[in-house]
């Protein structure tokens, strides 16, 4: 049913142990929430604990009577579960522990007390990190509801010493390295593999943390997802669903334990069931996906609550996945469990609290903490009663906010459509599918559009979290601190301008630097126009640190864990949020400037969405240019642009089939306009034809087709119709003849004059007064046009053709001037020109002088040309521009 | 996931009490007989097995009508053929809001099935689907509330033997399902007649000072198309009486292709066109143009495309092929080809000629240049478009 529903997958138990969850997930069906694994977006969970706790329901006969007195109180939780942090609390405060052990890295204790801060507000992680490579990185997100954050909050409250008690991260990240193979670069590509192994630990180290998501989050939900076997593993929650009739583990799990109300009965007798079920689902299917990591955990935490117990003698709590309840439980030689770990790899790693969001607890966001609707597990936790009448209610709220009409009456029709549905679905109470259903149906007329802004702000969240100041530096300062130190540039609070080559590999790493630190936000550097040289490989920045920048860069950690891993992040969150196609053109040149490689494809498929539905050929034709520009750039970098030619491209197309019918119905503004728009396309087209490979060779062929529909047809304005056919004539695509033709058919007395003046505007506009010298024809023609308009038309055109032939230069105007006073059309034909002569030049060309010229000539255009310039006809024309330029000289100096 | 599978005509042997109007014609088949009767027997099944509390004057429990529309086996082996192929979410939102007191809406466009689920939903939950106004541009309000025997009313002055009931008054006075079809086409003056009906449940009748007071049981499914919203729009005021159910169209390319070649080869059978052969392949093709440009996506989820303003439902994918099909048979060489579906997927592509023309060129040229096997399909286009 409903793919929304949003269940909490059981697995997420597991903050810690990220591997539980990945157990689950890959049951589940597809679309379900999923992976459970609560916690770690890094780490993947392990499979295991997002288990137990389903197997928790089945077998409840519960009864605490196991405990045993000198046992420790096992509390075994599905990460990130309301219900499961309901029930801690109640039973921390039947039992009243001396000491209480949650499952995390050990290195975390010198933060706990930070917790109780007055700045500390969650959904908040702990991130785990190599001390010298900050990339490797593993996250513990916590949000309110969390039974982990609970306990911690608990002891807090009521002054009982808090530990963690998982394998130190110092191992679990140095896993994740073993992995890789040590080498850094193959984190990412390797990260799912990690994620998977060291599953149990959250350390998914993926470089990811910072950058993509998607990496991390495989780390947590590949353990369960991806791997080949986990389609073996059999995932017991599904199991334990089927055997109690679901179809679904996720809503399964929700009804049995999440909705479960606060406090009927005994606190101890969930966590007795499901401690039950868990040792019988450990039992029939070992120890699950975990692996050897999960036994070299579940030893470290073996020991780690015998300590407590030599310390605290039985007041011993015990907050952990509910997979690891039956192996902590378990009877182990403390030999036996010391020898397992010894000799884990270690690194060196650093600790503290991050901020952290609900969107990226949940799954949709990518980094996969494990489930899919912490808002509404955080209302679940939050009322105290009627969770289903107060959820309708808060999403009456917010749609009435966004001027959908809500009333009372609706909520109240909701509210018994969501019952009535649990009722036919046999579930206790309305769980989050039934009131989107609800929703859907009474509030939202049945569609999706209101149901997606109810999901995005409520289901998932707004939540952000807050840290104290006091918590130690994120990462990403560090990296920025050694990148400084590499690249040789301090930050200074003294404004300097500093001059790059990119050529020079030093530079090119402080251009990178600068370029991405802007893309995070930290305006260190600001790019400023280079003095002197304007080559592509040189760079000018104006440098200054400011104090606030400090500031930016935490803020700024939390897009990733590396300079690169942020402003990756950061660059594919932008993408995906900009609004204007030009923006993400921007955005696609900024990367390249900065080289995020990573960044690119997500640009690149944003930027061809955007250019699909992008309705205005005016957006196309804007973005087209720059993209181009990016393309050739990016050779001069040496980036691989295969993606970019090909969006290139595919622009280009669109602006080719949507240009004609957007050039009809212009006022002279929109004209004027989408002229412009036609020269930087001819032009852009130009430089894609050069760099273009073969599945795209005919593009020019195209275009040039484009043209000549433009040129033809009445409903386009004259502007551009006079461009359209010179920019034909410019390529040899059109023979002077039939520009000519086209001329006199667009200058006939049939055409009003103000059209007749804009079409002579777009032919000859922008530096066609050559044209107009050298083709007798065709100043012939505007000439007898130009007589032929009526005076009362006249003043109207006058205007128009001010503006276009006052752009020329003056010794082309005067050239003109002169022409037309001795009086058209007395040579004709292509050398009438040069017949016709100028004054004070001979009525012919002397050939001995021309010819002198022809050996600059050629040196100038390359010996290649020597065979064309052979042909006299050329020759003749060269002599022309010669001679037509020396004109010109002539007439400037002359004034 | 629309579309149901259109059984309609498969059941010609089922016991059909006949009508009384059908008078005369013993024997003789109904074109297409209701619901009720052309599911009669997997009705009664469910009837007997169904121990589940039903509401009132209802002849199923929900789960069992759930199960009547969405098809299962019954604990005793009897299969029920699933009526309507789709999410289950949606049967059942549909049938819980029935047991509500809360009227139905389901909307969508053309060819998802709206009318099919109201019939069968009518049919499983009152045994009679025939409670039926149709809603047109002419609606007037006696067809939703009631008429009168003008030979009646002059003879003896207005009294209840005059009164001629509409459908929505005998469903209410005898607890039964009623159901509107196109209600959007209905003029927005006489739609609100049903306000009165559905929030207070009573019809007042005036002339005798009398009202006729909904029976438990009594309810209203509307059907309208999503299309047509802003012909007459439904006022606030009625949309609030409604629990709405959009039918989304189908899912998978599979699903669509198959209910495609199954209708297309049941009305080439009816207008006794020649079978041809190894129109599949066409076919595919034909339904992968519909739902690339519906979804605006191509089905390799790689570009992103314009959507056009026509609807482009299943059901004229269906009209297009058969189109294809006739042309194919009387005028070609009898084999399905892209010429003879080319012109077809034009007309229904290309609804506003300017807007449309260019968003089908662009998918002409971006999409279906580069695609392998498709040059033949890109030259018959090419040619019709031109």
């Amino acid at each position: 049913m409903s793919g929304m529903s949003i269940s909490v997958s059981p697995g997420g138990a597991g903050r810690l142990t990220g591997g539980a969850a990945r157990g689950r997930s890959d049951d589940e069906p597809a679309g379900r929430a999923g992976e459970p694994d609560g916690m770690g977006r890094t780490e993947g969970a392990d499979g295991a604990d997002g288990r137990n706790e389903g197997d928790g329901v089945t077998g409840v006969d519960g009864a605490l009577g196991r405990r045993a007195a000198a046992q420790p109180l096992l509390l075994g939780v599905r990460h990130h579960g309301p219900g499961s942090a309901r029930a801690v609390r109640a039973a921390l405060e039947a039992a009243r522990p001396k000491v209480v052990l949650i499952e995390g890295p050990p290195e975390a204790d010198a933060l706990i007390p930070l917790a109780a801060e007055e700045g500390m507000r969650p959904p908040v992680a702990l991130l785990a990190h190599a001390v010298d490579e900050p990339g490797r990185s593993a996250f513990w997100p916590l949000a309110e509801f969390s039974p982990e954050w609970v306990a911690l909050r608990w002891a807090l409250e009521h002054g009982v010493p808090t530990r963690f008690m998982d394998l130190p991260a110092t191992h679990t990240l140095a896993w994740g390295r073993d992995d890789a193979g040590t080498d850094p670069d193959a984190e990412k590509a390797e990260t799912s593999g990690d994620g998977r192994g060291s599953a149990g630990e959250g350390t998914a180290e993926h470089p990811a943390g910072a950058g993509s998501d998607g990496a991390g989050s495989d780390g947590a939900g590949s353990d369960g997802t991806g791997s080949p076997e986990a389609d073996v593993r059999v995932d017991p929650l599904a199991v334990l669903a089927e055997a109690a009739g679901y179809d679904d583990p996720e809503r399964w799990w929700e009804d049995v334990v999440e909705h479960r109300g606060p406090g009927q009965g005994d606190a101890f007798a969930p966590f007795a069931a499901l401690e039950e079920a868990m040792g019988a689902l450990r039992e029939t299917y070992g120890s699950g996906g975990g692996g050897d990591r999960d036994l070299v955990r579940e030893a470290h935490m073996r020991l780690q609550v015998r300590a407590a117990q030599r310390e605290f003698g039985d007041g011993v709590a015990v907050v952990c996945g509910a997979w690891h309840v039956p192996a902590l439980r378990r009877k182990a030689a403390v030999a036996a469990d010391r020898a397992l770990l010894k000799g884990l790899p270690k690194v060196k790693a650093d600790m503290t609290w991050v901020p952290w969001t609900h969107r990226r607890l949940s799954r949709f966001s990518g980094y996969g903490a494990g489930i899919d609707a912490p808002g509404w597990y955080a209302h679940l936790f939050g009322v105290s009663d009627r969770p289903v009448e107060r959820w309708l209610t808060k999403v009456a709220g917010l749609l009435r906010e966004e001027d959908r009409i809500v009333s009372s009456a609706h909520v109240i029709e909701a509210v018994r459509l969501a019952e009535t549905l649990a009722a036919m679905r046999g579930r206790p109470l309305p769980g989050l599918s039934e009131t989107t259903d609800a929703v859907r149906a009474v509030m939202c007329d049945g569609s999706d559009v209101p149901l997606a802004l109810v999901c995005d702000r409520l289901v998932v969240g707004d939540v952000l979290g807050e840290v104290p100041e006091s918590a130690p530096a994120v990462p990403l300062q560090r990296d920025l601190a050694r990148l400084q130190r590499r690249l040789r540039l301090k930050p200074e609070a003294l404004e300097r301008e500093l001059e790059l080559d990119l050529r020079k590999e030093t530079d090119a790493g402080r251009s990178r630097l600068l370029h991405r630190l802007g893309l995070l936000g930290v305006g260190w550097g600001e790019p400023t126009d280079s003095r002197g040289s304007t080559g592509t490989f040189r760079e000018t920045w104006r440098l200054r640190w400011e104090p606030e920048l400090s500031v930016r860069v935490a803020e700024a950690g939390v897009w990733g864990t590396t300079v690169l891993s942020a402003a990756t992040a950061k660059a594919e969150a932008d993408a995906v949020g900009a609004q204007a196609l030009a923006d993400v053109t921007a955005l696609a040149e900024r990367c390249l400037l900065a080289e995020l490689t990573d960044a690119l494809p997500v640009v690149m498929r944003v930027l061809a969405e955007r250019a699909a539905l992008d309705a205005d050929v005016g957006h196309l034709a804007q973005a087209l240019p720059a993209l181009v520009r990016s393309l050739r750039y990016g050779d001069v970098r040496g980036t691989d642009t295969g993606a970019l030619a090909e969006v290139a491209a595919g622009l280009a197309e669109r602006v080719f089939v949507g240009l004609p019918p957007a050039c009809s119905a212009l006022d002279a503004d929109g004209a004027e306009e989408m002229r412009r728009h036609v020269d930087a396309v001819h032009t852009a087209v130009g430089l894609l034809g050069d760099t273009l490979t073969a599945g795209h060779a005919d593009l020019r062929l195209r275009w040039h087709g484009v043209l000549r529909v433009l040129s033809g047809r009445d409903t386009v304005p004259g502007v551009i119709r006079g461009r359209a056919v010179r920019l034909l004539l410019d390529d040899g695509e059109v023979e002077q003849e039939q520009a000519a033709r086209l001329m006199g058919l667009a200058l006939s007395p049939g055409t009003p004059p103000p059209d007749a003046a804009a079409w002579i505007e777009g032919f000859v506009g922008g530096g066609g007064g050559m044209l107009l010298v050298h083709d007798e024809r065709l100043l012939a023609l505007v000439d007898a046009w130009l007589t032929g308009v009526p005076a009362a038309a006249f003043t109207d055109v006058l205007p128009l053709l001010r503006r276009t032939f006052s752009a020329y230069e003056p010794g082309v105007r005067r050239t003109l001037g002169e022409l037309v006073r001795r009086g058209p059309g007395r040579g004709g034909g292509i050398t009438g020109a040069t017949a016709a002569g100028v004054p004070g030049f001979a009525a012919d060309l002397d050939q001995e002088r021309a010819d002198a010229v022809l050996p600059v000539l050629r040196l100038l255009l390359g010996s290649d040309d020597v065979q064309d310039v052979d042909d006299v006809q050329d020759v003749q024309a060269a002599g022309t521009a010669a001679q037509g330029a020396l004109g010109e000289e002539l007439a400037g100096v002359a004034r | 996931m629309s579309v149901s599978v259109e059984p309609t005509s498969v059941a010609p042997s089922q016991n059909h009490s006949a009508p009384a109007n059908a008078a005369g014609a013993e024997g003789a088949e109904a074109l297409r007989p209701h619901a009720e009767d052309a599911f009669a027997a997997e009705l009664a099944a469910l009837a007997a097995q169904d121990d589940r509390p039903r509401p009132a004057r209802w002849k199923l429990s929900p789960w069992a009508v759930a199960t009547y529309l969405l098809g299962g086996t019954l604990p005793d082996g009897t299969v029920i053929t699933p009526k309507y192929v789709g999410p289950r979410r949606i049967v059942e939102v549909a049938v819980t809001t029935l047991a509500t007191d809360r009227a139905l809406l389901l909307l969508g466009v053309p060819g998802t099935a709206k009318t099919w689920v109201s019939e069968h939903l009518a049919a499983a939950v009152s045994g009679d689907s025939t409670l039926l106004v149709q809603g047109t541009a002419g609606t007037p309000e006696e067809a939703i509330r009631y008429g009168w025997n003008y030979a009646q009313l002059l003879a003896h002055g207005p009294s209840r033997d005059a009164l001629v009931p509409g459908p929505v008054m005998r469903a209410m006075a005898q607890g039964m399902t009623a159901r509107v079809e196109e209600l959007t086409r209905i003029p927005a003056d006489v739609q609100d007649t049903l306000i009165t009906i559905l929030s207070e449940k009573t019809l007042p009748i005036p002339e005798l000072g009398e009202e006729v007071q909904a029976v438990r049981g009594f309810n209203l499914i509307a059907t309208a198309n999503d299309r047509d919203r802003g012909v007459n729009d439904l006022s606030s005021a009625l949309r609030r009486r409604f629990n709405t159910v959009v039918l989304p169209l189908p899912e998978t390319p599979e699903a669509e292709v198959d209910i495609v070649s199954r209708r297309v080869d049941q009305i080439g059978r009816s207008l006794d066109l020649p079978a041809v052969p190894d129109g599949i392949d066409e076919i595919r093709r034909v339904v992968t143009v519909f739902r690339e440009l519906r979804d605006g996506v191509t089905t390799d989820g790689r570009t992103k495309l314009k959507s056009p303003s026509g609807t482009l439902s299943t059901a004229e994918a269906i009209s297009v092929v058969t189109g294809g099909l006739a042309l194919a048979a009387h005028f070609g060489d009898g084999v399905l080809r892209a010429g003879d579906v080319a012109a077809g997927i034009l007309g229904a592509v290309v609804r506003d000629p300017a807007a449309d023309r260019v968003i089908w060129q662009e998918y002409l040229e971006t999409v279906v240049r580069e695609r392998d096997g498709w040059k033949d399909f890109y030259r018959a286009c090419r040619e019709v478009s031109a």
